[in-house]
């Protein structure tokens, strides 16, 4: 048995620990909105935030999330009544076509801004470039993420309880 | 289908104008088996097979086609919703369950019709023999960017109009006052004179017993309240919170999972197989050969390899089990051939024309280029391409005695039952097909194989099988977009006029148009030889145009430079006839600046393309650095007649151009020894934000009749980048992907000797 902690609950899961995480999260914790897409960490689908940083949970065995924080799309809103500010400017933007790959897109952008709230077009870029969109929606992509910045959520949450930088 | 009735799904004589089916009453304790569950609740009357109205005045369009990005449901729903005068925020709508009664015909009519514009006297009897057609194919197509403009404008907009005036007629009636004092808004009807008001929900039953009329009355553009407008699109909140459901996010009670791996050569077959080491993996529960098949292909069949399954608890068991297998596979010797070999091939064919077939003729080109000034010449070459949906294939299937049910995303749930049905040996009504979201479409997701391989493994387990293909399958076993060659010769005259347009290409498949050009030439000789390969081919964003508008809006640069004339107004002087095309080109080249200097190492480069019913215009600014191309700004213009839904249609341009360029910069499916070489995204590389242009769309409403959007904006874009390529540099390129060593080494060349 293998415990891990996903979106702020342990669960105990019955998988060998090479297990990739991504298996365990869609199969076994039924947390669906996390996506495969290459199985090699070359797109990005299934990305996750392992301690707030994004990881390739395709290529991440479950092992190494054990007394890790993992957090998953079905984590990112604050809570059932309140979308991320990433989440509400994707949807102001009219971002989503298929849909399938902005899971991973949501959790780049969200650690990236997490990290660096006011980032360039190039930090931008540089953090975003491990996902693909076959949709191409990048432009879109790139407006929502800095509507988000300009609005200075991050640097408003920094500075109320001092932890975020 | 004699099991329509009056009160049943359709009346008989009701079929109008591509409206798919005009039915009228499906309601509680008198059902259509078929459409029972989508009369959820005793309070609700299907009032239309296009619209359900409930006891809340709420309002369910019921939407034929599958999303697989393009926010098809939406744009839909707007045109229904326009006609029927209905409150935008209290309608909403359901994919249509995937019986014979949404066979869509009027896909059939753009299919078959194409450009056929039908006076709606005739249409009845168009349809009558349509309607038959599409059901004895299986017809429940997403694709041609035809929903809009066939299932939007025959059927949505027909049924909306139709339905509002069945009530507007049961509420005169009701009042015993004028049909014509009756006015419909906002899903409310009114008697102004006695200041009367109801909701429409207060007339359905009353309108469901009446015949709607064959030739409802349309609105003229000027009239739309819904269509034209920006409305936010229905699927996209559950997309942004994981929500969203995709075929593989299905997870039924007591499913297995499979993993699979077909021969990897096409045409190949299992020759040995030891599965003991996979038995062995924790977790598998068994290893199943399939033989080869005949697999029905979006434009032809094709033998479907052997294929092998490793079924498992856990997809990640069966993908472990699957590398653990020993296999050797036979190939035939007659497909052990290469990409070169098989562009030798097209080159041979082409130059000794057997059998040559002419797609448009007219004057003398043979007399006109004996007696040129400057004859221009040029081949190009296009390679195979794979689709890479970003959710891989899948399907869930569970087969029981009694029949059998599937979950997939595809954009042919009526062929994918059918299908499945023929592979199981049972009658098509005993399967059930539950479609969802897909992640991507792109034409791969109308061809049943991964479903074929889930149905039988799932009557061979005797449970539900989800089959999943790894990435390195879904880029191997695709129906590709083929490899082609065509061959130009143009012949100017002394002052650098165009007299005749030759061109020969190999392997036409559709659009027929495709290869066609929008130009004035004095003689003209467009058309083809067969050139087959043993590669699969399908459907592919745009299907002919992807190719054909890379090489006519590359050569006819070719032609403008040759007459040392600019290549935006060389366009224009040949256009002089059709003013739409004249105003899509000039407005993106006004707003691209064209003809304003761009500095040492940049270029730009323009492209017209008329596909799918809509004329798009592209202007590409590219930078070269060191060699490498980098495209900073596209700037697109579009006629799509009139935009029903103008951020979907700006989107849908985006996603296409997006689409386009990274074929144009990275696309490449090299064949070797018979199979495919590539296997990821890796080695098939798909163009990532840091490389993404500034795209700026630009729409044009024109009188025309409405167009497609999913597809144009996709054939524009290798043309356009080329053209800049050569502006910013002097290096043609003539065979794709941009990223070809030959083409990296010229513009490393052009890079040193211009330093």
């Amino acid at each position: 048995m293998v415990a891990i902690n996903v979106n702020g609950t342990t669960r105990e899961v019955d998988v060998d620990p090479s297990t990739p995480l991504l298996w365990v999260i869609r199969e076994q914790l039924s947390l669906t909105g996390t996506k495969f897409g290459c199985g090699m960490a070359q797109c990005g689908s299934c990305t996750v935030q392992l301690n707030g940083r994004p990881i390739r949970s395709c290529v991440t065995p479950v092992s190494a999330a054990v007394g890790q924080q993992v957090t998953t799309i079905e984590g990112l809103a604050p809570s059932d009544s309140e979308l991320h500010p990433l989440q509400q400017a994707w949807i102001a933007h009219q971002v989503p076509q298929c849909g399938y790959c902005q899971s991973g897109q949501l959790m780049s952008a969200a650690a990236l801004l997490e990290a660096n709230p006011n980032p360039s077009d190039d930090e931008i870029d540089k953090a975003m470039a491990g996902n693909i969109c076959r949709c191409g929606m990048y432009g879109r992509m790139k407006a929502a993420i800095k509507t988000v910045a300009s609005a200075s959520y991050y640097d408003a949450a920094a500075t109320a309880d001092g932890s975020k930088a | 289908m004699n099991k329509w009735t009056r009160r049943g799904l359709l009346t008989t004589g009701v079929i109008f104008g591509g409206g798919l089916v005009l039915g009228i009453a499906i309601r509680p304790g008198n059902r259509t088996p078929g459409l029972a569950p989508l009369v959820t609740d005793d309070g609700e009357t299907l009032v239309h097979t296009w619209v359900k109205l409930d006891t809340d005045n709420r309002i369910t369009v019921i939407v034929p086609h599958s999303e697989m990005g393009q926010g098809v449901g939406t744009a839909l729903s707007q045109m229904l919703a326009d006609e029927l005068d209905a409150d935008w925020n209290l309608v909403s709508f359901e994919e249509a369950p995937a019986i014979e009664e949404f066979a869509n015909h009027s896909l059939g009519q753009g299919f078959l019709l194409p450009g056929v514009e039908l006076p709606a006297m005739i249409a009845p009897s168009v349809e009558g023999v349509l309607i038959k057609t599409a059901q004895a194919l299986d017809l429940q197509i997403t694709g041609g960017s035809m929903s809009i403009r066939a299932t939007g404008q025959y059927g949505m907009r027909v049924a909306g109009a139709a339905v509002r005036e069945l009530l507007v007629e049961s509420a005169a009636e009701a009042w015993n006052v004028p049909v014509s004092e009756v006015s419909a808004s906002k899903s409310y009807l009114a008697h102004e004179a006695s200041g009367r008001r109801a909701p429409y929900s207060e007339f359905a039953s009353a309108a469901a017993e009446k015949t709607p009329s064959l030739a409802p009355r349309l609105k003229t553009p000027d009239q739309f309240t819904v269509m034209g407008t920006h409305v936010e699109r229905h699927d996209i909140p559950a997309k942004v919170d994981g929500s969203a459901l995709f075929a593989m996010d299905v997870q039924v009670p007591g499913m297995l999972y499979a993993t699979v791996r077909r021969a990897p050569t096409f045409g190949g077959n299992l020759a040995k197989l030891d599965d003991k080491a996979a038995r062995g993996v924790r977790g598998v529960k068994d290893v199943i050969s399939l033989p080869a098949d005949e697999i029905g292909g979006t434009m032809s069949s094709f033998a479907a390899p052997a294929t092998v399954a490793v079924v498992a608890d856990s997809y990640w068991s069966a993908k472990q089990g699957l590398d653990k297998l020993e296999l050797e596979w036979s190939s035939p010797d007659d497909v052990k051939r290469s990409s070169d070999d098989m562009f030798a091939q097209f080159d041979r064919d082409i130059s000794q024309a057997a059998n040559r077939q002419a797609d448009i003729r007219s004057g003398d080109v043979a007399g006109a280029i004996s007696g040129a000034a400057a004859v221009v010449k040029a081949d190009y070459q296009v390679p195979f391409l794979a689709h890479t949906c970003m959710e891989p294939q899948n399907a869930t299937v569970s087969v029981t005695d009694s029949g059998c049910e599937v979950w997939v995303g595809c954009q042919n749930p009526l062929g994918f039952r059918s299908a499945i049905a023929d592979a199981l040996g049972m009658d098509s009504d005993a399967v059930v097909v539950n479609n969802h979201f897909m992640g991507g479409g792109f034409g791969r997701r109308a061809i049943a194989d991964c479903a074929v391989q889930a149905a039988l493994l799932s009557q061979k387990m005797r449970k539900p099988v989800q089959v999943v293909w790894s990435r390195e399958e879904d880029v191997r076993q695709d129906y590709y977009r083929p490899a082609i060659q065509s061959r130009f010769s143009g012949a100017l005259d002394e002052n650098g006029n165009l007299l005749a347009w030759e061109n020969t290409y190999v392997n036409k498949h559709e659009p027929a148009e495709a290869p066609l050009i929008p130009y004035s030439v004095d003689s003209l000789d467009i058309g083809h030889v067969e050139s087959p390969t043993h590669v699969p081919f399908g459907a592919w964003r745009s299907v002919d145009h992807s190719q054909h508008g890379f090489f006519t809006e590359s050569f006819i640069d070719e032609v403008a430079i040759a007459a040392g004339q600019d290549p935006y107004q060389y366009r224009m002087d040949r256009l002089k006839d059709k003013p739409r095309h004249r105003a899509v080109l000039k407005k993106a080249a006004e707003a691209a600046d064209w003809g304003t200097p761009l500095g040492s190492g940049r270029g730009r480069g323009i492209s017209l393309q008329e596909s799918f019913g809509s004329l798009v215009a592209q202007v590409v600014e590219v930078s070269l650095v060191n060699g490498e191309t980098q495209v900073d700004r596209v700037v697109a213009a579009i006629d799509a007649g009139v935009a029903v839904s103008p951020d979907g249609l700006t989107a849908q341009i985006e996603s296409g151009i997006i689409y386009g360029l990274t074929a144009a910069l990275y696309g490449e499916i090299t064949i070797e020894d018979g199979a495919v070489a590539e296997s990821n995204f890796h080695d098939y590389q798909a163009l990532r934000m840091p490389k993404a242009p500034i795209i700026e769309t630009h729409i044009i409403n024109s009188d025309a009749p409405i167009g497609g959007a999913g597809e144009p904006g996709t054939p524009g874009i290798a043309p356009a980048l080329a053209n800049a390529v050569f502006d910013a540099s002097g290096v043609r390129v003539r065979r794709l992907p941009m990223s070809r060593p030959e083409v990296k080494m010229q513009l490393e060349d052009w890079s040193a000797s211009a330093a």
